[in-house]
């Protein structure tokens, strides 16, 4: 294929179409590390500002003094075409910042939960949250050095999974390892809207 | 002195100075923009080679109008400018106003993508 002219005159009649994929996991998980491995640039990072008073407000005026916190969320890029651009986004670590994940989540087509099985529980919340939402996920073991490798069924039995849900090894650091993870999760999130698609139908 | 650990996940949670402008400084307090919905992927793209001779812009403005004479997504703008996501947004919504900015929404703007977009995805990915 030819991907000669990445770059398009200002004006030109249309812009790409826009996907995302979410990589979540618990802190210190390799999400961000798996987001580098695949992505054409280095990961970059984006932060949203939150301020105690909330949603709803229009003008910050007054409000200076009240407390503000940072959430930060990694992100890369694939360019996949002139037509078509992914996005994967690191989701932030700690639970409290939900509803940024609210945010991230809404459109996505898919996630991959990333676990260590050194700390397994660490991905409970991210599947659940995507459970809950029937987001289509898989499960990517990360085989750190030196953690003691488990039979990917005890893994996915230790989840409590749907059998449906791929479970699979993968080194974040690998290129290839990271782009089959995501080929997989595509693949799953396809027969999951055809599986949808029948049963609304039949 | 101490070696800095400057691995990607340890920069993330120490981040808790915060940023050392007002994140809502630059828009002169608005929190929330003019015109349009930015999601962090609706694309981005200026519609003039730069927004010189508009007058009420900012700086960041024209950094924006810069930055976008290639195709951004809405995250991207924000990570370059070292902004914050919300500021970027009411900055964009400034821009689309005058006709400076025109935007994509994600998925072509028809929500969930259809299956040629999911093969086209894999069939991308197994070319990396």
């Amino acid at each position: 294929m030819d991907y000669g002219h990445s770059e398009r005159a200002a004006g030109a009649p249309s812009l790409p179409t826009a996907i995302k994929i979410l990589i979540a996991g618990g802190f210190g998980v390799g999400k961000t590390t798996l987001v580098g491995a695949v992505s054409e640039t280095k990961p970059l990072r984006t932060e949203e500002v939150l301020t105690e008073t909330g949603v709803g407000i229009d003008d910050l005026s007054g409000v200076e003094g009240k407390t503000t916190t940072t959430v930060a969320m990694d992100f890369g890029r694939i360019t996949i075409s002139d037509d078509l651009v992914l996005y994967l986004f690191g989701t932030p670590g700690q639970d409290r910042f939900w509803f940024v994940w609210d945010e991230l989540a809404l459109g996505a087509i898919g996630a991959v939960v990333l676990a260590d099985t050194r700390r397994l529980a660490d991905c409970f919340p991210s599947i659940d949250y995507f459970e809950e939402r029937d987001t289509p996920f898989v499960v990517a073991v990360n085989c750190f050095d030196g953690a003691r490798q488990y039979r990917l069924d005890e893994v996915q039995a230790a989840l409590n999974l749907d059998p449906g849900v791929p479970v699979m090894l993968c080194d974040a650091r690998r290129r290839e390892s990271a782009r089959d993870v995501l080929i997989t999760l595509l693949e799953h999130a396809m027969k999951t809207r055809e599986a949808r698609r029948r049963s609304i139908e039949g | 002195m101490a070696v800095e650990d400057d691995s990607a996940e340890d920069r993330w949670v120490d981040d808790h100075a915060g940023p050392v402008v007002r994140p809502y400084a630059v828009t002169g307090g608005r929190a929330r923009p003019v015109t349009g919905t930015f999601d962090l992927i609706s694309l981005v793209m200026a519609t003039r080679p730069d927004a010189g001779g508009e007058s009420g812009l900012g700086p960041e403005h024209v950094a924006i109008v810069a930055l976008c004479q290639r195709m951004q997504s809405v995250a991207e703008v924000a990570a370059h400018l070292n902004l914050p996501v919300g500021t970027v947004r009411v900055l964009l919504g400034d821009l689309m106003a005058r006709d400076l900015l025109k935007v994509r929404p994600p998925g072509g703007g028809a929500g969930v993508p259809d299956e040629s977009v999911f093969e086209a995805v894999i069939n991308g990915l197994r070319a990396l």
